[in-house]
């Protein structure tokens, strides 16, 4: 069994800024099932922090701990310097999580009404993230009415319109072709290049996470264990498509495969192996 | 051009489903003008309207007209507001699912008809016994399509909800009910048709006017045209009825496709 777990503040650059979030320890079971095993992680504030890992791995335990929606069964997550007047976090569900009774204006304007904003507030807010994300024109439309990738945009407008002090994001692209996944790798940078929130996203996209993350956590194999933490050192603001020439992402997308190959191989000989 | 031809085909459709009772109607009238069919038994469509016009005229048949809305309208009230909220609560809090689930599974498969003997003896021989019969009639589908509205409610809603820090009550208003309205309109209008199935049966025991004691009064009688009319009169509220729920689920759940 191997299982180092590297500790994420070692940063080559030395002294590590303070952690936005902590995790010690972090221990879930689902019954007698170990999903995710002692996790100990720092997480940098304004760093767009990226997991990958083999399906059944805990990610999503991890993000649903992270958000509060599950409770981990030992250890401790703090997040520190909470901003007052803004909500912990907001998350950007994987699928379909837009309100079918909800227009997409009401949609982005959820979390705002659910906190009582002020009207005017939210007009503004709510304005301002719809036409960043390109849906300002469709604001009337119900989430029927859109494809995948337009109700994805609309699920990212909420969570950046509801400010909150961390985003959290759940395989948002997960669903959607390949051109359309490109759009709205650009269209997210671009909108978290101006607030530079902490982001902690979960794909099973190397390539996805390649693009996007400062930092990518590559994880074992249920129970989930920090298996290696790599630094992408890829200049910002990145162009989507250019990226790809560089030498320095196809070497990044190599080696993180190249981790992820062995929990991949290790999740499948399970499957097919002994029975269960 | 497209959407001129769409218009074109929603007014096709519209007018195939008004000609095709038309011309049933039609070929009804011809078939009892030419005796292929015994007058008797079924009058001529123009006679039918004939002497609805004049049933109308006298105000004989706005008495029974009138009688069966108003215990439709009550019974409805009466037994559609206990059952959303009661449908509500099986759907959310599962002790009150496993306190009343049992028992509207074993109750629901009795026919509503065959209670009206129990409900004249509980109720006696007055309105309360047909805004009963109604409300009992309206009552099941409701509470059973409300509880199943609340229960399909995909989980990932409650943990938007939840995420984006709803309360108790915003869950409900905001996900909870807009969620199974759907469902609640589907079981409403189960409902409503029930409804009028069983005034028209209800009235035909010991009622003095009523839609169903015309019709009753009239095989009596044996004034089929009569009987006929209050036929017609109760399709024509069924449709009415019908149409009046499809626009306002349009109005109220404009997120439900087709």
């Amino acid at each position: 069994m191997a299982m180092q777990a590297t500790t994420a503040t070692g940063s080559e650059s030395g002294i590590a800024p303070a952690p936005k979030i902590s995790l010690r320890d972090v221990t879930r079971r689902h019954g007698v099932n170990l999903a995710l095993d002692r996790i100990t992680l720092d997480i940098p504030a304004s760093t767009f922090f990226v997991v990958v890992g083999p399906s059944g791995c805990g990610k999503t335990t991890l993000l649903r701990m992270l958000a509060g929606l599950d409770a981990p069964t030992e250890g401790e997550i703090r997040i520190s310097n909470p901003q007052p007047g803004h909500p912990q976090n907001a998350m950007v569900f994987q699928g379909d999580s837009l309100f079918p009774w909800m227009t997409v204006w009401e949609n982005a304007a959820y979390g705002l009404k659910m906190r009582n904003v002020a009207a005017s507030v939210i007009t503004e807010v709510v304005g301002h993230y719809l036409g960043k994300t390109g849906m300002y024109g469709a604001r009337a439309l119900y989430p029927h009415q859109l494809s995948g990738g337009m109700r994805q945009r609309v699920s990212i407008a909420r969570a950046f319109a509801n400010d909150p002090d961390i985003l959290l994001m759940d395989e948002p692209f997960s669903a959607l072709d390949e051109q359309n996944k490109t759009l709205l790798h650009e269209e997210l940078l671009r909108i978290w290049e101006e607030t530079r929130k902490t982001v902690v996203f979960i794909t099973h996209s190397v390539d996805e996470a390649v693009t996007l993350g400062d930092r990518i956590m590559v994880m074992t194999a249920g129970p989930g264990r920090i298996k290696t933490i790599v630094n992408v050192d890829l200049p910002r603001p990145r162009n989507v498509v250019e990226l790809r020439h560089m030498p320095a992402y196809g070497e990044l997308v190599y080696n993180i495969w190249a981790q992820l190959r062995e929990e991949v191989d290790r999740t499948r000989s399970r499957e097919t192996g002994s029975g269960s | 051009m497209t959407r001129r031809r769409s218009t074109a085909w929603a007014w096709n459709d519209r007018s195939i489903s008004i000609l095709s009772p038309l011309i049933l109607l039609g070929l009804w009238e011809i078939c009892a003008r030419t005796h292929l069919i015994d007058v008797r038994f079924f009058p001529a469509p123009t006679n039918i309207v004939k002497h609805l016009v004049d049933l109308a005229a006298s105000g004989a048949l706005w008495k029974h007209v009138g009688a069966s809305l108003y215990r439709l309208a009550v019974g409805f009230v009466v037994g559609c507001i206990p059952a959303i909220v009661l449908g509500l609560a099986i759907g959310l809090y599962r002790p009150v699912r496993a306190a009343f689930d049992p028992l509207i599974s074993a109750t629901y498969p009795i026919p509503k008809s065959s209670l009206l003997p129990l409900i004249l003896l509980i109720f006696g021989l007055g309105e309360s016994s047909k805004i009963a019969m109604v409300a009992i009639g309206v009552f099941y589908p409701v509470v059973i399509n409300t509880a199943a509205g609340v229960r399909q409610i995909a989980p990932i809603f409650l943990d938007v909800g939840r995420n984006f820090g709803a309360s108790r009550f915003n869950m409900f208003r905001t996900v909870a009910l807009p969620g199974s309205l759907p469902l609640i309109m589907t079981g409403i209008k189960l409902g409503a048709g029930m409804g009028l199935v069983l005034i028209a049966i209800a009235e035909m025991v010991g009622a003095k006017q009523g839609l169903g004691y015309m019709i009753w009064n009239a095989w009596e009688l044996f004034d089929v045209e009569t009987m006929y009319v209050g036929l017609f009169v109760i399709a024509i509220i069924g449709f009415v009825m019908n149409t009046g729920f499809d626009a306002l689920e349009r109005a109220i759940v404009p997120w439900r496709k087709g």
